[in-house]
């Protein structure tokens, strides 16, 4: 139990509790307009920004950060070109950051790189610099999500009506991409880039079960991404299991005891 | 929902919708040609074709969805690429456009009928919290308010969506097959009520629908422009009246209650 007290596993759980408000809070605007799977492809590509920034010598998650960028530009284009097999341009980019990841670990074989640690998460890798980073990208989500949330409403549950009100729906658009980036580059560290897009689709998975408007399923992702990622911690941290699965299996947990009690209250009723 | 009866006499029959020998293409098929035509204001026009006929392309290029190949699209004068009063058109999407688990209340979609490029970073005020309860109380919703969208029928579906419409107090609105999987019933009441909007409220209507025995019901025969299958029915205002009802929410509430005492005087009637 002397792990919850120690330095490095505070860290972690104060990273922890920020991802745990923005990835839930950006996976609900991603599954909402039919793009789950765009949280795996940006994670995925970052591994190879991860590798590539080792290989370098450059702060990884940093050069992680700008390939889900790049990554999230690729996508926007891919899917104009493959209008009506948008997830076909998912499946390629996704591919092809793996590939490029593998390839720049072998590379760096003879480096000290901790690659299982950025593909599954590790509570004992988060150093003080990770925490401002996870801090300050928390807080330009928030920001921009306080501010925004209307218009980022309207374009989630209508582009078109959006467009019409005169919206600059791109701009939107590229800001949901990038801000995403942004979330899931920071949270590799913690639940790692295989499994940090559960972080972003489950909760609102939930939500989609239990909120019945849209300011319920804002709050039910936050109270489930959060509870999630803070009792996923302290198991795998007295434990000394991965804290990523984890969380990821509290988190299924949680959506198949919704799903059961909802087949209960609607046979019940 | 006042109605600004002097701007609209002073201004009357001002061109809305200016189409200037628009063309259209996607890739190398030409879906639209050299077509132009004008809605002026107070008119109906319904616009009718079979699928494919280029309906929905020429009402995404109408409210700057699309682009047009060649020509130009002008709206109250404006062209369309430039034009920023979004509050003057109420945009009725294909009903089908929207997820039915999407977690959103009547109220919540009502309300972003108010969202537009002027009001980001503004946050809703006290008159934009009545301006939504004047809209969900024209259409008859207000009871349905906190429900989420995707639990209501069809016919209820399409009135959250035309009080998202109204909430702007629009002088035009623009339906896309408003009447899509909705009983004949239904879409009885929906026409009495946009026909009551046109009628005593200056209100300008562009209605897209390949159905057409309910557009011809109401606008008779008149096709006043023909491009390949796409044609136009114009009826002008001639019909409507000019003494210019001022409440909408409150004539609208008249026009359904005399609907439903007329229903149950049918009812009657079977029984008897």
């Amino acid at each position: 139990m002397e792990i919850v007290t120690s330095e490095f596993f505070q860290r972690a759980l104060i990273g922890g509790l920020l991802i745990g408000v923005t990835a839930p809070l950006m996976g609900l605007f991603l599954v909402l307009r039919r793009l789950s799977m765009i949280g795996d492809t940006l994670s995925h590509v970052s591994i190879a920004g991860v590798a590539l920034g080792f290989l370098i010598g450059v702060y990884p998650i940093a050069v992680g950060l700008i390939f889900a960028i790049a990554a999230s530009f690729a996508i926007e284009k891919l899917r104009k070109a493959y209008k009506s097999y948008a997830e076909l341009s998912i499946a390629i980019i996704m591919s092809g950051g793996v590939a490029l990841a593998s390839l720049l670990f072998t590379m760096g074989k003879n480096f000290n790189m901790n690659v299982n640690s950025y593909l599954f998460g590790s509570i004992y890798t988060l150093g003080s610099t990770d925490l401002y980073v996870i801090g300050g990208v928390t807080a330009i989500v928030l920001i921009a999500i306080r501010t925004q949330v209307k218009e980022l409403f309207l374009i989630t549950f209508d582009e078109d009506a959006a467009s019409v009100s005169g919206l600059p729906v791109k701009f939107y658009n590229v800001m949901i991409s990038v801000l995403t980036a942004l979330v899931i580059s920071v949270s590799i560290k913690i639940v790692g880039a295989l499994l940090v897009s559960a972080l972003l689709t489950i909760p609102a998975a939930c939500s989609l079960i239990i909120a019945r408007s849209f300011r319920q399923s804002v709050i039910t992702v936050v109270v489930i991404g959060e509870l999630a990622v803070v009792c996923g911690l302290l198991v795998a941290g007295i434990w000394n299991l991965a804290p990523g699965g984890t969380i990821v299996l509290l988190l299924i947990t949680v959506l198949l005891l919704l799903l059961l009690f909802r087949r209960g209250a609607r046979s019940g009723s | 929902m006042q109605m600004n009866s002097a701007a609209a006499a002073a201004s009357c029959h001002q061109e809305v919708i200016s189409v200037e020998n628009v063309s259209f293409s996607y890739q190398q098929q030409k879906v639209i040609s050299d077509l132009s035509f004008a809605v002026k204001e107070r008119d109906f026009i319904g616009l009718i074709g079979t699928n494919g006929a280029g309906k929905t392309t020429l009402l995404r290029m109408i409210v700057g969805l699309l682009k047009p190949t060649s020509g130009m699209v002008r709206l109250f004068g404006e062209d369309v690429a430039s034009f920023r009063q979004w509050e003057k058109i109420g945009y009725v999407p294909q009903k089908n456009s929207f997820n039915p688990l999407f977690p959103a209340t009547v109220r919540e979609v009502v309300m972003s009928g108010l969202y537009n490029r002027n009001k980001i970073f503004k946050k809703m005020s006290k008159t934009d919290n009545k301006k939504c309860e004047d809209a969900l109380q024209a259409m008859g919703i207000e009871d349905l308010q906190a429900k989420m969208i995707g639990r209501l029928s069809g016919g209820q579906q399409q009135r959250v969506f035309l009080a998202r419409a109204l909430i702007n107090n629009p002088s035009m609105l623009i339906l896309d097959e408003p009447t899509v999987g909705i009983d004949t019933e239904t879409q009885e009441s929906f026409f009495h009520m946009i026909k009551h909007m046109h009628q005593h409220h200056n209100m300008t209507f562009l209605m897209v629908s390949h159905d057409l025995e309910m557009i011809r019901s109401y606008l008779g025969e008149q096709p006043a422009a023909e491009n390949g299958e796409l044609k136009f029915h114009i009826k002008h205002s001639h019909e409507t009246q000019d003494c210019v009802e001022n409440d909408l929410a409150h004539s609208l509430k008249g026009l359904r209650e005399e609907m439903e005492s007329r229903k149950e005087v049918v009812l009657i009637g079977d029984r008897n």
